[in-house]
């Protein structure tokens, strides 16, 4: 394996810090820790390869801490740290440039998994993997086929983006304005995008009810199941 | 008024306790009052003397007035006091002074000097009364040492009078002689004081000196000196009884004397009312002043009205009860005798008839009636005062004065007789004469059914003398020639007069109860209206509006608020009053009287204001005014305006009181609740936080002994309990936002069947011992809800049904839509709900309670259902299974009449 990997962990709860450095540790990470936003900025300086924000700091706001950093650095992937109940702190963060939130309380086979997701989702952007598969699902994003255990599904246009772009950004939470802007210029009603994921989970969900494949985070958006 | 006093002679009696607790609890000031027997004993010097002790103890003393009348021993006990300066107005032309009530309430003394306690105040000041001044000066708080004479104590003034043939205008109510704290009676032999009289040490004004010279004879000066000592020994009496109530002290009181003294319209019967006073406090017991109202009362005059409620008010003031019964039958006397037997009456006291012989042969004497009938009551028969000019306390509110003269029933009754007279003619022309007395009777007869009994009087005057000068001959003349007309003329004019008497009377009769039934139709409407106006406001303005509306007046209603009193409410309701109003209205509401226009108090403001009253005390004040110049009110209408207030306060009172309770009830749950919140919060939070540490604990101190599996047990407790606070803790704070009004749905069109989805991904931990069926409708509308409510609503039944329903059991979740609504249920294998529990099973910490085991639930869940599920205007209900065990709970949704129309987008 090539050198390990530096994330920057910035949360102002000291058992936080703690418990993300012994796990990260443990996974065989390097960590960089900041207690708050202006030691958070100065360690920006030494590039970390991804960063654990929590959004209640002492003295940045940090959705501002957030903006700052991808001004700065527009790659590096972020987590957010949020408390449950803050659906709209979440968005925001998202749109701002978060690749994905953890919701306090958590575990840290969920941190990772997620953490996980956000470097693949860096390195498909350089080089996209031409066949993602998942369970029972492959998308060809070359040939333009969707296999359900290997039989081919039908998508209309619309649907195939829709599941196009839930591929490229696998196992990262997208938000429903992220994906309007994707799909339509001009829609900004969230109602049509759910249409089109029923339509889509109808094709390619064994159990429609249940879905495995495109998951519904409440209030925030979509997110397909990451590959195998 | 006085049962209390009798019915627990060993518990205290609640009016004594009270009378305590007024004088030891509330800051009013306390009243000295220096007593003497007559001017010259030398009471203005002993309070001085007081004075001087109390200001060398260290007290603030001030002179608020004092009259040394230029005697040099009383002038140098002055030296050291500071004096208000009184305050000077004009009036006619001349300077008055008078004591400056404002200036000693800004001074704010600890105690002040205010001599002469029965002087009456010059026109134009605040209260007409020095004693109201007083009062004044007490209700904030200021001690006050004042001076007086015995014959200046309202209910001594006739035997003062009858003893010294003078009678003195300025009187104080006993009511203020019996509630001073402390009465000094500064006592010296008649002797001693005509010496003191002889030697010039007295002050006599110039004009009164011959008066004066009788009045300070021996005889009366031992008469007045033994009233003032008998009059003090009384009061130390009710003093040292009520102090024995009030203590549940037995011993030797009220024998359960009751007196009720009979009014009438006569204006002695304020003497009859002073007296029962006088012989009520010797006797202990209570008294009652009773007005029968019997037929004669529809045709008093407006004067005798006033002089019978101005006599019922004299009761009150002296402490008296004031009752007025309708009569039931032609006989007074049964009345009195029933009511005296009602209320244990025993001794009725009654003023000696001054009527005829003849007229009582005619009419009966409620006197003898009286005693004949009366058994075993005692009854006074009293002659009542014999002085002339009796001063009667004026009411505090002036009514207008009698009708004008009206001359058009008398021009009218002319033409009448006029007519008759034509007829007459015709009548004696074809008939002849003999009929022609008819003809004017008839005349009479209409004249007194249509205007009364005096232009029906002057009708038959008139009737006769036409009859005369018309028809009996000699005609054209007023004598009569024939013996015969005599007699027929004579008859005539005794029949005209008795029949326009007869008729007036039924006229005016009619009249009255017309007027009585319109007063009394008005009055149950208004009775009706308050009854329906359910809150404060509605209430308000009923009583304004009607009030107004009878009236004719404008009308504003004060009621207490924050210590002050404010408009609530009015007709016009954009009137609104100026400071000398407001003035007025605090006035009265402070003193419980009636102040401004009309009144004695404050007579500049604009309306008059009086204070509203239930039979627990006070409710606030009512503030009246029209444009008409002249007095606001007639007799009537005041008397209407009485009735209105009455049953104004009442339905005032009843809505505050279903508010107390209101309130009472809200404290009593909010009581509950924290309660609940405490040992919910204490077992909640701190069972998993046991477990946590515990286990973590172990795992560091105990390491080493432990097996893999055992760690592994503890560690999943860990995780486990962590999760299941973070729950909790989740729902406080979802509670907290519901009880802080923080939540704020998002609506949007949504597919319930995505958030059952998203839901059941979130409860795979809470749910992986059970099995989830779905029974999710095809053809589900959108509906407007707030995802992640819904879904934590959801989530908490699941939970809840996981709790519930034990393990390995199976849980549906159905969706299904009808024709305005989706429904979507949760239903489990459980238990069920006890039918007793359904409708609280959503109450805040409500917990079904088991006989086995305490759930671990926290009694929030459900609750935060309904919370969310009402928030988003849907329905939660629960219910029990009918196939088998287990509980339903149901969520209705409204669907929006509009449906997103999609397919175009495609």
């Amino acid at each position: 394996m090539s050198a390990p990997l530096n994330v920057l962990v910035i949360d102002d709860e000291p058992p936080i810090r703690k418990l993300l450095r012994m796990g990260l540790n443990a996974q065989g990470y390097q960590t960089l820790e900041a207690p708050n936003g202006k030691t958070a900025l100065e360690l920006l300086g030494k590039s970390p390869d991804l960063i654990i924000l929590d959004l209640g700091l002492p003295d940045i706001q940090g959705l501002d801490l957030l903006r700052t950093i991808r001004a700065r650095n527009e790659r590096v992937p972020i987590v957010v740290l949020s408390s449950r109940g803050d659906e709209a702190g979440k968005v925001q963060a998202l749109d701002l440039g978060a690749d994905d939130y953890l919701t306090k309380p958590f575990g840290m086979d969920e941190l990772l998994a997620r953490m996980r997701a956000a470097l693949r989702h860096q390195l498909q952007t350089h080089g996209e993997r031409p066949v993602f598969k998942s369970g029972d699902l492959s998308v060809d994003l070359v040939r333009r086929i969707v296999k359900v255990r290997d039989k081919e599904v039908k998508l209309s246009p619309k649907e195939y983006e829709l599941l196009r772009i839930l591929v490229q950004h696998a196992g990262k939470v997208l938000t429903h304005k992220f994906l309007l802007g994707e799909l339509w210029d001009d829609l900004t009603d969230a109602q049509y995008l759910r249409v089109y994921v029923r339509q889509v989970r109808q094709k390619i969900e064994s159990d429609p009810e249940r879905p495995e494949y495109i998951l519904t985070e409440t209030g925030i958006g979509y997110r397909l199941r990451a590959s195998d | 008024m006085a049962d209390q006093r009798r019915n627990s002679e060993h518990r205290p009696s609640p009016e004594a306790l009270l009378e305590a607790a007024r004088r030891e609890d509330r800051r009013v000031g306390k009243l000295r009052i220096f007593v003497g027997a007559a001017p010259g004993v030398g009471k203005t010097y002993e309070m001085l003397q007081q004075a001087q002790a109390r200001k060398k103890d260290g007290y603030d003393v001030v002179a608020g007035i004092v009259e040394t009348h230029g005697r040099r021993e009383t002038e140098a006990l002055l030296t050291g006091l500071e004096v208000i300066s009184r305050k000077s107005t004009p009036y006619k032309g001349q300077i008055l002074t008078e004591m400056d009530l404002d200036a000693i309430i800004e001074r704010h003394p600890q105690i002040v000097l205010v001599d002469e306690l029965a002087h009456t105040n010059a026109e134009g000041s605040r209260h007409p009364k020095r004693y109201l001044d007083v009062e004044e000066l007490m209700s904030h708080g200021i001690d006050v040492y004042t001076t007086v004479n015995v014959q200046h104590i309202e209910s001594l003034n006739d035997v003062v009078a009858q003893i010294t043939h003078v009678r003195v205008r300025e009187t104080v109510p006993d009511a203020v002689f019996d509630r001073a704290d402390a009465v000094e009676l500064v006592d010296l032999t008649p002797d001693d004081l005509i010496e003191r009289l002889k030697e010039g040490k007295v002050y006599v004004p110039k004009q009164a000196e011959r008066a004066l010279q009788h009045f300070f004879s021996p005889a009366n000066l031992t008469a007045l000196r033994e009233l003032a000592l008998r009059r003090t020994a009384e009061r130390v009496d009710e003093q040292l009884l009520s102090e024995m109530q009030a203590h549940a002290i037995e011993g030797p009181w009220a024998a359960g004397e009751r007196i009720v003294v009979c009014i009438s319209e006569d204006p002695r019967c304020a003497s009859l009312v002073r007296y029962s006073k006088r012989l009520a406090d010797r006797l202990h017991g209570p008294w009652t002043a009773l007005y029968i109202e019997g037929r004669r009362a529809v045709q008093l005059s407006e004067e005798d009205r006033d002089r019978i409620a101005d006599t019922l008010r004299l009761a009150e003031a002296l402490g008296g009860e004031a009752v007025t019964l309708p009569a039931s039958n032609r006989n007074i006397a049964e009345d009195v005798i029933g009511y005296a037997r009602a209320y244990n009456v025993t001794q009725i006291i009654i003023g000696k008839s001054t009527r005829s012989r003849w007229f009582e042969m005619v009419h009966g004497s409620v006197v003898h009636d009286l005693v004949r009938r009366s058994g075993n009551i005692s009854v006074h028969v009293i002659s009542g005062d014999q002085l002339p000019g009796q001063p009667i306390p004026k009411k505090t509110v002036r009514a207008s004065e009698n009708e004008v003269f009206d001359p058009l029933p008398y021009l009218l009754a002319f033409a009448a007789v006029g007519i008759a007279l034509g007829a007459a003619e015709l009548v004696n022309y074809w008939i002849g004469v003999e009929n022609v007395d008819l003809v004017f009777l008839t005349a009479v007869v209409a004249v007194a059914v249509r205007f009364g009994l005096w232009p029906s009087l002057f009708a038959s005057l008139a009737s006769a003398l036409a009859y005369n000068f018309f028809f009996l001959p000699p005609i054209y003349t007023l004598t009569i020639a024939d013996p015969h007309n005599i007699a027929a003329f004579a008859l005539f004019t005794i029949v005209a007069l008795i029949v326009s008497n007869v008729a007036a009377r039924s006229r005016m009769q009619t009249v009255a109860a017309q007027s009585r039934v319109r007063a009394v139709d008005a009055l149950y409407a208004f009775s009706r209206k308050l009854a329906g106006a359910g809150t404060l406001d509605d209430v308000l303005w009923a009583t304004a509006y009607q009030t107004a509306l009878m009236l004719q007046v404008r009308v504003v209603l004060l009621l207490p608020s924050n210590g002050s009193i404010q408009v609530k409410s009015g007709y016009p309701p954009e009137d609104t009053l100026d400071e000398a109003d407001l003035a007025a209205a605090r006035w009265t509401w402070a003193n419980d009287r009636a102040a401004g226009r009309g009144s004695d108090t404050l007579p500049g403001a604009k309306r008059l204001f009086l204070p509203m009253h239930t039979g627990r005390g006070a409710i606030g004040v009512v503030g009246i005014d029209s444009d008409k110049p002249g007095p606001l009110l007639t007799p009537d209408q005041r008397r209407l305006l009485d009735a209105l207030m009455d049953q104004g306060a009442l339905a005032i009172e009843r809505v505050r009181l279903v508010e107390d309770m209101d309130r009472v009830e809200r404290t009593a749950e909010t009581e509950r609740l924290r309660a609940a919140l405490l040992t919910s919060i204490s077992h909640d939070l701190k069972t998993p936080l046991a477990s946590v540490l515990g286990s973590a604990g172990t795992l560091r101190d105990l390491a080493g002994k432990l097996t893999d599996a055992e760690k592994v047990e503890l560690l999943a407790t860990i995780i486990d309990e962590s999760e299941r606070l973070n729950r909790f803790i989740a729902n406080l704070l979802d509670m907290t936002k519901l009880e802080s009004g923080a939540v704020a749905p998002k609506l949007a069109p949504h597919d319930l069947s995505e958030i059952v989805g998203a839901t059941l991904r979130r409860a795979t931990k809470i749910l992986q011992s059970h099995a989830v069926l779905l029974d999710l409708a095809a053809d589900m509308p959108m509906v407007r809800i707030d995802a992640v409510l819904f879904e934590q609503a959801l989530f908490n039944l699941l939970d809840n049904a996981a709790k519930y329903a034990g393990a390995g059991t199976t849980i549906l979740i159905r969706t299904w839509r009808d024709v305005h609504s989706v429904s979507l249920q949760v239903i489990d294998e459980g238990e069920g709900i006890p039918p007793v529990e359904l409708e609280h099973i959503f109450d805040k910490f409500y917990r079904v309670q088991k006989m086995d085991q305490v759930r671990a639930g926290t009694g929030l869940g459900l609750a935060i259902s309904r919370g969310f599920i009402e928030a988003m205007h849907g329905k939660i209900e629960a219910a029990n299974r009918r196939d088998r065990n287990g509980a339903v709970f149901t969520i209705t949704l409204l669907i929006p009449q509009e449906q997103p129309h999609l397919d175009a987008v495609a």
